[in-house]
């Protein structure tokens, strides 16, 4: 490729807000009810129907608002954005267009495996909104109808939206797992992608190094895209199409307008769709069926000091206090809450932070996806695993047995001493391991030889001996003691 | 400012109004006098005045977030000009 270029994306994500009744109405938000059963006058645009915002949540926007470092500005009201299609009964959706209820935040995000230095990705601004109902392509009865079902419409929405800030698809993509995490310990939304409560659009171009200086290609918003992968890969796709488009036709952002375009993951495309209308198109007007939002700051500050402790602080809070690595501190956050109190219980209890946490990520998350399993229906309390954690901490059992301890604690959901007799494992007497040490070093004079003569993995030799005279003999312990009774020798 | 014909033409595409050549001329004349009304109210000064964003002095209306009842579906369904026993049909939508 004769230029070099950047990737500049910026997402719009839309969460479900987890409500029970929907923002402007009392109906249900449950998601997969019978069709057309969770509706009334006013969320299916009923005339002389009138809205009434929902409290619950306007605080959950507000708290996910102040979440992402989001001014919050005083005075908020909401407008009405005007278009046709079926699944919008009023004929306008009830949004936010020049007074958001909040603005300028941002999120940082930071990659455990340093693909890219740690940065922060500015949020233009989070808005509370309705969402539209559903349409349902209708296989049975040809293609002649859609089927429209309205129990999502008015369901409340927080859409926020990205500055142009991620310069490659891994940005792209820590940031929605960032931005979803932060979300679901906010316990905001249950992010959801098979349901819809998460849904992602990308805005992308490129930024080619030209001969005479930077070109932009036209902006490009890809829609349908249905999980963080598909994000990535039509991302790349994008990337690679746009500057193709540019070398067969030189468009760029000065003589060509946004477009919209859908990604099909299955061919591995994005296709054009409608062209995007302009924003003076949807002819937004400040809704008269509802009064505005003032937020005082006092209340900005009661939500801020009563939020629980986010994700990024959790994580160094985690490296600080048990000195484990932030590949580590990330794998415990991203399980998610649960999670990070069982690894705490198990680092305070064992008294070894860092076994603890090597033995959750990797241990306890094996058991977890091969059986397919939620922590909750892990048989070990933390306790328990506490214990082992602490026999290995302690020496007192060497880690491949610990891990077949650990395997029966599993299966037969027993503690480590009940495990420990069934597999007759028991720490070997350290007068007895001297002893089988001094036979072996006796046994063996040409490896104490080579150990003398500078070649200490010799000694390698020896534990496997000291494993067949008794099985509990601990490998570093037989190592140690060998190379000291070497050292003594003559 | 006055409104033009195609000013007319753009909103009634927007609004899905189909309007005919002697409407269309009747909507430019009607409507660039509604317009032109409203816009005497530029010939006030208002520098010093709050842009208001709703006609009542008035703000935070909220509800609880409690169920309510909604509406069984043969009566939400009731108006829709085409339906089947679940959901309102709808000619298919294209491009999507």
């Amino acid at each position: 490729m004769p230029h070099s270029y950047d990737l500049i994306v910026g997402l719009e994500v839309h969460v479900q807000l987890q409500t029970k009744s929907k923002l402007f109405c009392r109906c249900s938000t449950k998601f997969g009810g019978p069709p057309n059963t969770q509706t009334c006058p006013v969320c299916i645009g009923m005339p002389g129907s009138l809205p009434v915002m929902n409290r619950e949540a306007f605080r959950l926007g507000l708290k996910t608002a102040i979440a992402l470092n989001c001014e919050i500005p005083q005075f908020t009201k909401w407008d009405r954005k005007q278009y046709y299609y079926p699944d919008l009964p009023k004929g306008y959706q009830i949004s936010q267009y020049d007074l958001p209820m909040s603005q300028n935040g941002w999120l940082e995000i930071s990659d455990p495996k340093k693909e890219f230095a740690a940065k922060r990705i500015g949020i233009i601004r989070a808005h509370l909104e309705e969402d539209a109902g559903k349409s349902l392509h209708d296989e049975e009865h040809g293609k002649a109808d859609t089927r429209i079902d309205l129990n999502r419409t008015g369901t409340p929405l927080l859409e926020i939206v990205s500055a142009p800030d991620m310069r490659s698809t891994k940005e792209a993509r820590v940031y929605l797992t960032q931005l979803r995490l932060m979300l679901l310990y906010l316990g905001v939304s249950d992010c959801n992608m098979q349901e819809g409560s998460l849904r992602v659009d990308a805005n992308v171009n490129i930024h080619i190094q030209g001969p005479s200086g930077k070109i932009a290609t036209p902006i490009v918003e890809v829609k349908n895209l249905n999980s963080f992968r598909h994000v990535e890969r039509a991302l790349a796709y994008e990337a690679k199409r746009q500057y193709d488009v540019w070398e067969e036709t030189g468009r760029t952002i000065k003589d060509y307008p946004k477009q919209t375009r859908g990604w099909d993951d299955a061919a591995g495309t994005t296709l054009p769709q409608r062209e995007k209308e302009e924003s003076a198109d949807y002819r937004y007007f400040p809704d008269p069926d509802l009064v505005p939002v003032i937020t005082p700051k006092a209340e900005v500050e009661e939500v801020r000091s009563g939020l629980v402790e986010l994700p990024a602080a959790i994580r160094s809070r985690l490296e600080k206090t048990y000195g484990i690595s932030d590949y580590d501190s990330d794998v415990i956050v991203l399980q998610g809450l649960p999670f990070v109190a069982y690894f705490e219980e198990v680092a305070k209890l064992s008294g070894d932070g860092k076994k603890a946490s090597n033995w959750v990520t990797q241990e306890l998350l094996r058991i977890l996806n091969d059986q397919s399993i939620t922590l909750e229906q892990f048989p070990l309390t933390a306790p328990q695993l506490a214990n082992l954690v602490k026999l290995v901490a302690g020496g007192e059992i060497e880690i491949t047995r610990a891990k077949e301890v650990f395997n029966d604690m599993v299966a037969n959901r027993r503690d480590a001493a009940a495990a420990m007799s069934a597999l007759g494992i028991a720490k070997v007497d350290s007068s007895e391991l001297e002893n089988i040490c001094k036979e072996l070093v006796a046994a063996n004079p040409k490896i104490v030889a080579d150990v003398k003569a500078g070649k200490q993995q010799a000694i390698g030799a020896l534990l496997g001996q000291a494993k067949k005279r008794n099985p509990n003999a601990n490998p570093n312990e037989v190592r140690r003691i060998c190379l000291e009774l070497i050292a003594k020798m003559p | 400012m006055s409104l033009t014909r195609a000013d007319v033409e753009k909103v009634s595409l927007l609004g899905r109004l189909r309007l005919g050549d002697a409407e269309l001329d009747t909507m430019t004349e009607q409507m660039g006098r509604i317009v032109g009304y409203i816009e005497q109210l530029g010939e006030l000064s208002t520098d010093n005045v709050q842009p208001m964003a709703h006609a009542q002095e008035m703000h935070n209306v909220f509800a609880d977030d409690a169920l309510g009842a909604s509406l069984p579906r043969d009566a939400a369904l009731a108006n829709a000009p085409k339906k089947d026993a679940e959901c309102y049909r709808v000619p298919a939508v294209l491009g999507e």
